[in-house]
């Protein structure tokens, strides 16, 4: 394999949008609204289709004649790296705003760094997703603060699942050795700046 | 929950230099929420480059029981249509 670091860093990209994609899949049809299903869907959908990119990517470094469904399905659990953030279930509309606005932060400081990767590959596939994930954020944005200002039942729902999903950002700046390798290499980001930011 | 929510109709600009169509209707609780709606709703295939949302409730229509007084009295009057005119093959969309 070319890099044993890149290909575990493009799958702990990659996994977080796999799994959230997968969680928001789950409420396909089950949506508060007609509209609302849809923008999940579609939020979901957006997600997958990034993470078909990354996994292409990764199936053409492995080496070993992998494709990217091997990749998404072919793994134990324990195998996949993404954050706990992402596969919380889904408990009610409130706390998937929640989840989502949380990671959707995140994956934008995130793509808008690896842009400037040196791996003209991960470059285009962040510069791709940026403008998709704005808008993931800024629907999701709405909805917290929609339900914030809602009535005192949103309010109290709201600031429950922000309370509840508030300890698992930290892992989103923790640094895996694939992460400290390729953000050394120039590849990947430092996520640990980006806390600040 | 959509109960509470009002209808909106939604107009889609398709292309620049077009004008915007009515698309359909849906609902939302304020016109933030109608046009991040709209734009999930209507312009997912890539229909779009703008969106109008306009509050149903803001619209008024005329009455089907009218449509004698009001549309009727046109049926057979054909010269108000330009059609005995020759049009040259350049002008399209006409």
């Amino acid at each position: 394999m070319k890099s044993e670091h890149l290909y575990n860093y493009i799958l702990g990209i990659a996994d977080n949008s796999l799994i959230l994609g997968q969680r928001l899949g789950e409420l396909c049809g089950h949506g508060p609204s007609l509209e609302t299903d849809i923008a999940g869907t579609n939020i979901s959908l957006d997600l997958i289709g990034q993470t078909r990119s990354y996994y292409q990517y990764a199936a053409k470094i492995s080496g070993e004649n992998k494709t990217e469904d091997d990749i998404a399905f072919l793994r134990l659990e324990r195998h996949y790296k993404n954050v706990l953030l992402v596969e919380q279930p889904n408990t009610h509309f409130g706390f998937v705003m929640g989840r989502q606005y949380l990671f959707d932060v995140f994956h934008l400081l995130l793509l808008k760094e690896l842009q400037s990767s040196k791996d003209e590959t991960l470059a285009a596939i962040a510069k791709k997703g940026i403008k998709e994930v704005s808008y993931h954020k800024r629907f999701s944005g709405d909805w917290v603060k929609r339900l914030g200002d809602g009535t005192p039942q949103s309010a109290a729902k709201m600031q429950e699942a922000i309370h509840d999903l508030w300890p698992y950002t930290q892992e989103l700046f923790d640094m895996t050795d694939a992460d400290t390798a390729m953000a050394l290499e120039g590849v990947g980001v430092d996520v640990s700046k980006l806390k600040k930011a | 929950m959509d109960n509470n929510w009002p209808l909106w109709e939604i107009f889609v600009r398709s292309k620049n230099g077009l004008e915007h169509r009515h698309f359909g209707s849906l609902h939302a609780a304020d016109e933030e929420m109608a046009l991040e709606n709209a734009r999930d709703v209507y312009t997912r295939r890539n229909e779009g480059v703008s969106i109008w949302v306009v509050k149903s409730s803001n619209i008024t229509a005329s009455n089907p029981e009218n449509n004698g007084e009001l549309f009727e009295p046109a049926q057979d009057k054909v010269y108000r249509h330009p059609t005995f005119y020759k049009l040259p093959d350049d002008v399209k969309h006409m």
